[in-house]
This record gives structure tokens, C-alpha cells and sequence, in this order.
């Protein structure tokens, strides 16, 4: 079927290692006496598109999550993705409630929401996020979709995050698309750009994510996201707000372990949206939402070069792979098809190739720093087209590789690990020479003159 | 109401520079703190003097964070005179224009500093006739018509003691000999010399005293015209291809005139296009890259992008960004100017062509053009040194009329152009897109932009060389120190103590290897041998002969079209630019050789230090490239302290506790907009965008569906 099936290469790491989801939660101090761990889900009994394995409140118990799951669009109920190491305040995801031209309540739903706004004790409303447009939002009652009412939930707050739906994203990439190919745009380039829209389509991605990582930082109150089902902006949002608030995920591991966590384990359509070994999949599945992440992630590492353990090929890595088949980490739409298909064991990973070669994935710039939010700037300012990525088919626009200031960094940093070598030698030759003075191996100033050449 | 805070006692008084005169104050001045709509700010004192405007906080003594990176002569709240861009003053919440005379007298003072910065001064705690003193005598200092003699440089340089060494590896092309090192340097000699035709300003006020004609050009015909009409030597390739100037004939009505101009410029043609000189190429400026007036125009709309009153302002200009970019041309010009450069370069190195920029005054466009082909070709124009005896060479002594194009007089509207910015515009793209390959980094093309406009240095503030030395005697002003002597800002010491010049200098400039002393020696000596060799004997290349051949057929060319475009003419394969310009870039880049820009859309950008430093919007808290070149510095420190550390363990001494850990800065927490950033917020909050697009009418359709097409509904039956 794929070629990641008869794949035969051969790495030293095994990257199906990676993420396991007990230890992920287990590194967030999870379960605690408010946040339990269930296996409801253990057989996709629940839903087919949500990992096995899943957190919610200690106080819900699996029959109340089995009848807030009747009234979630797909069953996708609200499940922790985050939890804030201090206050305590969690990031929550799910899908859409069936609330429907007649306006349906539930009940349990509603007490759900209302456990999870108690479970850090916060006396504040609960604010929920909704990726879409309001206009969608409503529109969505009519295919019994919808949104949480003011009435039905008295104490949760509301708000939209204009982001627009896969069909509009993935009309942006091919706007963009032609203003890149066969040729990049001469004169009018910075308005040819704007009218693709993409980069105001990151602006809002990005902005959303920082509304939903302040709220839980310095807001101290817990977060639901939805977009529709869950799956594709609520993804886009709850990972790149986990990104900015949690340094681990800015590690290379830490962010194999978000991509397997909030993409692949909680089911984004990878096989839909890049319509993998389907040629006459119907272009409307299709929608670059990983791409738009993964551009997110590129604008945020750009802004903070220090602060990323990864460099621009890991992204760029990732994003071939994406498409390439030649792994089984992007594979099918679900952990149940996955595990049905048995791709972890018959396909490798694509972290096998990236861990097995580190060095070549890590940023010399990396300075690690703890617990520090990180938030980038959403203006089109700061934000720019990604080059390397989309026009690095054209030798005239390709950047210089390596990129010069890392280059020259890595001589530094070569130079001094020589530096503390031989002055390890000459500590130990010079306590040796103590006895006997006579000449020595290198002079001070040969030594002088090489750095010089390279200041 | 707010609550007017008690007077302290405690007397602030400015800090005065020597000859710098107070002019004017008010007391309780309440200054906002750009950075939002509240009212956020502090008291203090503003003054006028013959130097600045300037606002002295009533608390300043608490101030104790002292910036790492301090201007000495002009502080955070220091706007020089010439600095400020324009004035506005606030009645009942409209902004208008204050120009000269005043009526009326604001409740609010707004000043947009051609540094880009914005202050905000409320005088409504203002005494009345405090207010009428200091608006009115800000408005007459900063925006009315001035006498030369009345600049701040005069009475700096009569009362400071100039105790500078002058001691400057910077060559000011001052003297004769300058010229002629320049010419060696450049090999030049063969063909050019050095004349001292202008001494006494006998030829032309505007041309510098000394300069470089082609060996053949006669004494005679430089006079002829005031210099006009004359190729004037810029650099020399080395490949013996050089760059020429000239300035041109203004239109002439009458017939005859117009007639003997036009056989005077044949013969010089002819002179000048039969060997030993290259085929010659000529490109009128004028017409080829946009005029002053567009140019000014694009900077005019440009600036307005970045002088921004409030975060509201920020985010609603946030959503069109892009097209408001591009709307101003600014950006389309330095893609010009860059795409000129590069066909200049193409003639010179790959056909090895002379090329003769053409413009009336030779003095604008063709300073940019021939100083970026030079920075772009010479890697001497890539030090620190270069750079600045660059431009000496072509601005400063070449007669670029800084005082005109920066109106700093405020005579005419109509003469202002920022040219000079144009050019560092330009450098700054190369620094970014090659940054090994310079010796200074952009915060040194940025506070070189700010310097145009503080005058205690004579750099910027003369229209030619001609101008400065008439009026550096002194004797107008009944000194009797004799001539004033003026700063240069090359002088980088008098702004910048050594910590703060450490932010210039690039740490990541990849020094060229220095060639063998003895090595040297001997390359000097054929050198000057080859000097004096009679002209005649030079052998004229293969190459060359190639080309003698075409010549007669391209003077003829000339001949009949007088003067107009040349490069990239009709009879020359058009792919030829397109070609150099892909095989230069499908190679490695050598730092030390040819350096051509990528002049695509995506590659232009904004100078974004320059443009964006004072905007708190747009700080990113320990991030931008200040966060990789701190890390640069930390690791540099750390290298040579291990460098110390082995020199120690060489000579024996002392070893182990003497030595200090390097101190590594705390350079995570860092903002962008270091180091100007005025206000080191600490803020956690995020920026977040006031507003925001919708706007997608032309995909409404599109925008209209739901992800999936699955009626929700149905599945709950």
C-alpha cells in the first residue's frame, strides 16, 4: 500500500518510543487529586477518533463522560491537553456542542464545563474559545452543530477567534502557490502577498493561541478550545499555545511529543487533509492545517532564535515526510485505524530518522530556559513568508546554506572546546613542569594569532 | 483631575554642552509615556536651547539603570534641532500643524523626530506664558529658516576645547595625497591623476579641491565649463575598468551654446573612449532611477508608517500592512537603486567596460550608485575604515549637499531628499543578506543615520568642501581662535564610550587574511614601477583589441544620440545582466569578493532596528537578532578569556582563582529593540492585535461552508 510498509531502512533510534502518553502526563504531575486518568476510551468504545487514553476531572465520573459525549459533535468530549505547573489552570479540547437550530441543552454537559472550571478552584468564569467565526458558529446550528449559550452556561465565558475554515486555508496556500511558481512575483510583490491572505490567516492562528496561553498564565483560569470537530484549528491552538508556555515542547523531544500528542494521537485527518495514497480524494478534505502549524511554529522560531532546541531543517523535515509516505507517523486518520493497520509496527517513524541524527535537526543558538512564556508578536511586522520553505526551489531566492551567523557560531564554539582542551593539557604538562622548566609544546602566540583570524 | 504631584524642591538643570545656550524652559510639563492610550507618564522640566529640545524628568535622580548603550551628546530625552521632523500641536483633541506664527497655544505638543522617535508633552499644568515662551521658541528654533552661521556647529566649535587627536584611519580625501593613495590603492594610476586645477575653488565651488580626471583630460577643458562635462575618476576595478562621474549641461535655450556644449562633450568622448581607456559606457541617472522627488515622496509616505501615536494606530495600520508597504515605493526604489548597482558591476567586471554615471550635478544618484558599487566590489568599502572614507570620498568631499538634502536650514522644501538614507537603505539590505561579510553591523548604519543630525560635527552639515572651508575662518564671527575646528563623526569616541562602540563592530566579520609582510613589499615595488612607465608602452590585452573594434562603432553611437541610456541598451544581449547576476548566486559566496544583492520581492525588506526601535508594539521580549548576537558576544568573551587563561598558563604565573568566569550577560531577557529601546518594559502580557481582518468578500462562498460536510443533525436521529 504505502511505501512506509516495505521500507526496509534501518535506524539506531526507534522513534515509536517517543511519545508515551502516561509518561507525558505523568511529566505534567498528572493524575493528581483533581485530574484522573481513564481507560474508557481503551477500545475507541467512546470515540473512534480520541486516543485510548485520556484525563478529565476527578469528579466526572465514565458514565457522566459517556452522556457529555451524546451531546459533543463526533463524542469528542472536553479532555485535558495542558496543565499550568502553578496555577493550576488547564488548556481543555474538544469538538463542537450539538446544540442545533432548536437551541438542545444537556444537562451533564453543562455540569461537565462546570467541573472542569472548579477542578483549580477558580471562582472566574471558565472561558471557552472558539476558533471559528461567530457567523460560522450560528451558521453550524443548522447542520446541529453550535455553540455554548450565555443561558445554558451561565458560568463560562465566551469568545470567537475568527479563524476561518480548512476551504479558505487551503485557497490561501494556492494563492500563494502562484505568486511563488513558476516565478516569484517582480513588482508588486508585498501586495501579491497580502492578497493571498496567508500570512494573515498565521496572524490569527498565532494570536489566538497567545489569547489562549495568557488566559491560562497570567489570566489563572482554564481554557476550552473547539473549533467544528476539534481536530483541526483546536489542534493549530492548543499545541501552539502549549508551545509557548511549556519550554519542553521547544525541544526537539518535547516537540516530537506535541505533533504525537495533539495531532496524531487526538485525530487530525492527516490521511484527509493530505489526501495520502487517494488520487481521486475529493479536493475538499484537503487543507494544508498542519502546513499552517508547522508555518506558526517557523514565525515563532524566527522571533526568538534562541529559544527553539530545533532548527529550521527539523521543520522543514517534517514537512517532507509529511508527504513522503516513506514513514508511518503521518499515516491515516486516527490512533484506531493506526493501531488497526498496525503501522507502528510494520512502518518506522519519522523521529527515528531525526533522533538517529540529531546534531543535524539542533539549533546552536538554544539557550535552555525553564518555565518562561513565550510570546511571539502577531503583527505583520514581524511575520514573513517563509522562503526557505515555499520558494526554496529557486536557486536565485535560496538562502545561503549554512546559514553564515550559525556557521560562524559553530567555529566559535569549535574553538573554544579546543581552547579548554589544550588548556586542560597544559595544566597538567605545567604541573608536571614544575620540576623540570624547559620548552614548551605550542606558544601563546600562535594561539593569539588564530583566534584573531577568526574575530 | 488628576493630582499635580508637589514640586521637589530639588533644581533639575539640563545638561549643557560647551557654546550650548538654554533658551527657554517650562516647569511642570507632564510627559506621556508613548507606549499607550492611558496617561501614563511623568512631570518634568522641557527646555530649549541653540542645541535641543529637551525634557528633564523631575525624577531622573532615582534613574539608575544607566543604558548599556549611551549616546553621549544626544540623551533618550534630547531632540536635537535638526532632528526634529515635525510639530503638532493638540486643540481640543485635533492636531494641527505648527509651523510658524502661533495664535493660539496648544494644550498638547506631539514631536515626530526624524529619528523616528514620537514624544508626547502635555502642557495643560503649564503656566501660561510658560507654555507661549516654549512652544513658540521650539517652533522658531526647530522649524523656521536659520543662517548658516547660526547652526549649533559654530559656537561648539569656538567654545569646545578640541582636544580630539584626530588620530582616524578614515581617509578624508582632503588632501592630495589622499587622492593619490586612493588611486594606487585601486591601481588607478595608470590612467587617472590626481589635479590640483581647483585649488582656490578656481574651477568650481562645487568640486572638491583636489580630484581625478583621466590622464588626458587638459587642464584647459576642466576650466572650460566650470568642471561640467568632465569624467571625474570614482574608483578603479582590478581589472583597470573604472567608475566615472560626470555632471552634465543644464538645458540650454540657446541654440549655439547648446551646439559648442554638445562638440565639447564629443571631443571628451573621443578622448576618452580610444585605448588605453575601456570601451566606455555612459548612464544617465537622470533618467534611469527614480528623480529626487520621487524619492522623497516615497521616504515622506514611508516615515509616516512608523511614527505611530498609540497601540490603536499600531494594530489598525497592522492589517494592510503589506499594501501600505508597498504603497509608499519606498521599497521599490532601494530595489532600483540595488538592480542599477548591479548592472553598473556587470559592466565593469564581466565586460570590462569604463562606466560613466551621468547626472546634472553628479552629486545625488550618483554618489548612491557609484559608493554602493564600490561597497558591493571592494571589500575595503566593507571595513569600518572603508566605509567611512567611502564616504568622505564620494559625499562629504564629492559635494553631496547634505544641508540642502537634509533642509537643515529649513530654506527650501523643495531641495530636500534623503539620499544619503537611501544609500545606507541600501547597505543595510547587503548587511543582512551577507553578514560576515562587513566589519560593521547595522546598529552602525543606524546611529550613522542619527548622526545626520546632530550638528557638532561638520560631516553633514556643509553642501560641498568649498562651503566648509569658506566659512571654518572664522572670520565673520570676530573669533580671534582662528579657523574653528570642526568634529568629524568618524569620531566615533565622542558619542560612544568604548562599551557602546563595541555595538558597531561585528563580531561575526570575517577578517581578510593578511597577505605576507614581505609579500606586500615587493607587490608595492612592481607597482611603482609600472608607474613610471611612459603611457604608450602599456600593452594593450587581447581583450582589449576585441573591443577597439567595437569602439568606433559606439562613439558613433554616442556621438548621435549625445547622451542617454547605454547600459543595458539594445545592442547588447539582454540575458547578459540576468546571467551574471544567476551564475554569481549559484556559487559559493567568497566575503572578500564581488558581493551582489538578491534584489526579489521577498528579499527587500524593511530596516527594521531603524524603523521599528521605538515602538513598543513591536518588541519581542529576548528575541530578535539581538538574542543570537548576544550569544555571539558571550561565547567571544568566553574564548578569549580562555585565550588569557593560556597565556597565564604559559608564563607560569598564578594560576585557578585569579581568573574570573566570563560575565555572561543576561541576554534571554533582552528586548528586539535593543539597544534603543527606551523603555525595558517587563511586562508578561502579550501584545495582542486590537484588530483584526474579516475581509474575504471575493471567497464568500468558501468562507460560508463548515469544515466537513456532514449534517450533524442527521447523525443524532
Amino acid at each position: 500500500l504505502f511505501f512506509a510498509f516495505v521500507n526496509e531502512e534501518k535506524f539506531p533510534e526507534n522513534g515509536w518510543m517517543v511519545y508515551n502518553p502516561m509518561s507525558e502526563y505523568r511529566r505534567q504531575g498528572l493524575p493528581n487529586e483533581r485530574w484522573r486518568v481513564t481507560f474508557i476510551n481503551e477500545h475507541y468504545g467512546l470515540c473512534d477518533t480520541y486516543p485510548s487514553l485520556l484525563v478529565v476531572p476527578y469528579n466526572a465520573t465514565d458514565d457522566d463522560l459517556k452522556r457529555v459525549a451524546a451531546f459533543r459533535s463526533r463524542n469528542r468530549i472536553p479532555v485535558l491537553s495542558w496543565i499550568h505547573p502553578e496555577t493550576q489552570a488547564v488548556i481543555m479540547r474538544c469538538s463542537q456542542p450539538l446544540v442545533g437550530m432548536s437551541g438542545k441543552r444537556n444537562k451533564d454537559d453543562e455540569r461537565y464545563l462546570d467541573v472542569i472550571r472548579e477542578a483549580n478552584g477558580q471562582i472566574s468564569k471558565l472561558t471557552i474559545y472558539d476558533a471559528r467565526p461567530s457567523v460560522n458558529a450560528v451558521a453550524n446550528k443548522a447542520t446541529g452543530g453550535g455553540y455554548e449559550g450565555e443561558d445554558a452556561y451561565p458560568n463560562a465565558e465566551l469568545f470567537f477567534l475568527d479563524i476561518h475554515n480548512i476551504h479558505v486555508m487551503r485557497e490561501s496556500l494556492k494563492k500563494l502557490k502562484d505568486i511563488v511558481y513558476p516565478n516569484v512575483e517582480e513588482s508588486h510583490w508585498l501586495s501579491s502577498l497580502e492578497s493571498t491572505h496567508w500570512l494573515e490567516h498565521i496572524k490569527l492562528v498565532l494570536t489566538g493561541a497567545i489569547q489562549v496561553a495568557d488566559k491560562v498564565s497570567s489570566g489563572r483560569s482554564s481554557v476550552l478550545v473547539h473549533c467544528s470537530d476539534g481536530w483541526d484549528r483546536t489542534a493549530q491552538l492548543t499545541s501552539l499555545a502549549m508551545l509557548m508556555l511549556d519550554s519542553y515542547y521547544r525541544t526537539i523531544q518535547g516537540f516530537e511529543v506535541l505533533v504525537q500528542k495533539e495531532w496524531i494521537s487526538f485525530g487530525h485527518k492527516f490521511a484527509s487533509r493530505i489526501g495520502h495514497g487517494d488520487k481521486n480524494h475529493a479536493d475538499a478534505d484537503r487543507s494544508p492545517i498542519f502546513l499552517q502549524f508547522i508555518d506558526c511554529v517557523w514565525q515563532m522560531s524566527k522571533q526568538f532564535p534562541t529559544a527553539f532546541e530545533f532548527n529550521e531543517q527539523f521543520l522543514i523535515t517534517i514537512l517532507d515526510h509529511l508527504y513522503s509516505c516513506r514513514f508511518g507517523t503521518f499515516l491515516y486518520n486516527s490512533e484506531f485505524l493506526r493501531e488497526k493497520e498496525k503501522v507502528a509496527e510494520k512502518t518506522l517513524s519519522l523521529w527515528s530518522l531525526i533522533n538517529s541524527e540529531k546534531s543535524k535537526y539542533t539549533n546552536p543558538f538554544y539557550s535552555k530556559e525553564l518555565n518562561r512564556a513565550l510570546y511571539p508578536v502577531a503583527s505583520m511586522r514581524h511575520l514573513e513568508l517563509w522562503v526557505n520553505y515555499y520558494i526554496r526551489w529557486n536557486p536565485r531566492i535560496r538562502q545561503q546554506q549554512p546559514n553564515p551567523v550559525e556557521q560562524r557560531y559553530m567555529e566559535l564554539l569549535a574553538l573554544r572546546d579546543d581552547y579548554i582542551r589544550r588548556l586542560e593539557e597544559l595544566q597538567i604538562t605545567n604541573n608536571s613542569k614544575i620540576s623540570n622548566s624547559s620548552a614548551s609544546s605550542t606558544s601563546p602566540s600562535q594561539m593569539v594569532s588564530q583566534v584573531q583570524t577568526h574575530f | 483631575e488628576i493630582h499635580i504631584k508637589e514640586p521637589i524642591e530639588k533644581e533639575v538643570n539640563p545638561h549643557l554642552l560647551p557654546g550650548e545656550l538654554l533658551l527657554c524652559e517650562a516647569s511642570t510639563v507632564y510627559k506621556y509615556m508613548q507606549e499607550d492610550g492611558s496617561n501614563r507618564g511623568t512631570y518634568g522640566k522641557l527646555v530649549c536651547t541653540n542645541f535641543k529640545i529637551s525634557f528633564l524628568d523631575d525624577d531622573s535622580a532615582s534613574d539608575d539603570n544607566e543604558p548599556q548603550f549611551k549616546n553621549k551628546i544626544v540623551g533618550e530625552n534630547d531632540i536635537t534641532l535638526q532632528c526634529v521632523d515635525q510639530i503638532y500641536g493638540v486643540y481640543d483633541e485635533k492636531k494641527k500643524l505648527l509651523t510658524g506664527q502661533l495664535r493660539k497655544y496648544p494644550e498638547k505638543l506631539i514631536i515626530y523626530c526624524k529619528d523616528l522617535r514620537v514624544f508626547n508633552f502635555c502642557l495643560r499644568y503649564t503656566k501660561e506664558e510658560e507654555v507661549k515662551r516654549i512652544v513658540s521658541g521650539i517652533v522658531h528654533h526647530s522649524q523656521t529658516p536659520k543662517l548658516l552661521k547660526r547652526l549649533f556647529l559654530f559656537s561648539y566649535a569656538s567654545a569646545a576645547p578640541n582636544n580630539t587627536d584626530g588620530r582616524n584611519q578614515t581617509v578624508m580625501f582632503e588632501t592630495l595625497e589622499d587622492w593619490r593613495d586612493e588611486l594606487e590603492r585601486t591601481k588607478g594610476n595608470v590612467r587617472y591623476k590626481a589635479v590640483t586645477t581647483n585649488e582656490g575653488y578656481r574651477v568650481s565651488e562645487k568640486l572638491p579641491l583636489y580630484f581625478v580626471v583621466p590622464i588626458c583630460i587638459s587642464e584647459e577643458s576642466i576650466l572650460k565649463y566650470e568642471g561640467r562635462g568632465i569624467p571625474i575618476w570614482c574608483w578603479s576595478c582590478h581589472n583597470g575598468a573604472a567608475l566615472l562621474k560626470m555632471s552634465t549641461f543644464p538645458k540650454e535655450q540657446d541654440d549655439s551654446t547648446s551646439q559648442m556644449q554638445k562638440a565639447f562633450l564629443d571631443g571628451i568622448y573621443k578622448t576618452i573612449s580610444k585605448p588605453p581607456y575601456e570601451l566606455l559606457k555612459l548612464d544617465d541617472l537622470s533618467s534611469s532611477l527614480p528623480s529626487l522627488q520621487d524619492i522623497q515622496t516615497a521616504y515622506t509616505r514611508f516615515k509616516q508608517l512608523f511614527l505611530i501615536d498609540n497601540s490603536t494606530d499600531f494594530w489598525a495600520t497592522d492589517v494592510k500592512w503589506f499594501s501600505l508597504l508597498e504603497s509608499t515605493n519606498w521599497l521599490e526604489i532601494i530595489r532600483r537603486v540595488l538592480k542599477k548597482a548591479i548592472e553598473v558591476a556587470e559592466c565593469l567586471e564581466i565586460q570590462h567596460t569604463n562606466v560613466l554615471l551621468i547626472e546634472e550635478s553628479a552629486t545625488d544618484l550618483c554618489c548612491v550608485i557609484s559608493s554602493l558599487v564600490q561597497v558591493m566590489m571592494d571589500s575595503y568599502s566593507r571595513t569600518k575604515s572603508g566605509f567611512q572614507s567611502l564616504i568622505q570620498k564620494e559625499w562629504v568631499i564629492g559635494g553631496h549637499g547634505f544641508l540642502d538634502r537634509c533642509n537643515h536650514l529649513h530654506k527650501s522644501e523643495k531641495e530636500e531628499a534623503p539620499v544619503f538614507l537611501l544609500l545606507l537603505n541600501c547597505v543595510w539590505q547587503l548587511v543582512q543578506q551577507y553578514p560576515p561579510a562587513f566589519e560593521f553591523t547595522e546598529t552602525y548604519l543606524t546611529v550613522l543615520s542619527d548622526s545626520l543630525y546632530v550638528p557638532i560635527f561638520s560631516t553633514f552639515f556643509f553642501n560641498s568642501q568649498h562651503q566648509r572651508d569658506t566659512n571654518r575662518s572664522g572670520e565673520s564671527l570676530k573669533t580671534q581662535t582662528g579657523p574653528f575646528r570642526f568634529l568629524t563623526v568618524w569620531d566615533w569616541a565622542v558619542q560612544f564610550d568604548p562599551k557602546a562602540q563595541a555595538f558597531l563592530n561585528n563580531p561575526l566579520y570575517a577578517e581578510k587574511p593578511k597577505p605576507d609582510k614581505s609579500q606586500r613589499k615587493t607587490a608595492r615595488f612592481k607597482h611603482q614601477r609600472q608607474l613610471s612607465l611612459p603611457l604608450t608602452q602599456a600593452k594593450p590585452s587581447t581583450k582589449r583589441g576585441f573591443f577597439r573594434e567595437e569602439t568606433d562603432h559606439l562613439i558613433k553611437n554616442i556621438l548621435g544620440k549625445r547622451i542617454g541610456k547605454f547600459i543595458n541598451s539594445a545592442d547588447e544581449p539582454p540575458n547578459s545582466l540576468r546571467e551574471f547576476y544567476d551564475s554569481w548566486h549559484s556559487k559559493p559566496v567568497d566575503y572578500h569578493g564581488l558581493l551582489l544583492p538578491r534584489i526579489d520581492g521577498p528579499e527587500i525588506k524593511v530596516w527594521a532596528q531603524r524603523y521599528l526601535r521605538w515602538i513598543p508594539e513591536a518588541q519581542l521580549h529576548g528575541g530578535g537578532t539581538i538574542a543570537t548576537a548576544a550569544k555571539i558576544l558571550d561565547l567571544m568573551e568566553e574564548v578569549q578569556s580562555l585565550q588569557v587563561k593560556m597565556d597565564e598558563e604559559h608564563s607560569q604565573a598564578v594560576s585557578g582563582d585569579v581568573h574570573s568566569v566570563p560575565l555572561l550577560r543576561n541576554s534571554a531577557r533582552l528586548s528586539s529593540l535593543f539597544p534603543f529601546a527606551l523603555l525595558q518594559r517587563q511586562s508578561v502580557k502579550p501584545a495582542l492585535p486590537t484588530s483584526t481582518w474579516k475581509d474575504l468578500e471575493d471567497e464568500d462562498d468558501l468562507v460560508k461552508r463548515d469544515d466537513e460536510f456532514v449534517d450533524l443533525s442527521g447523525d443524532m436521529l
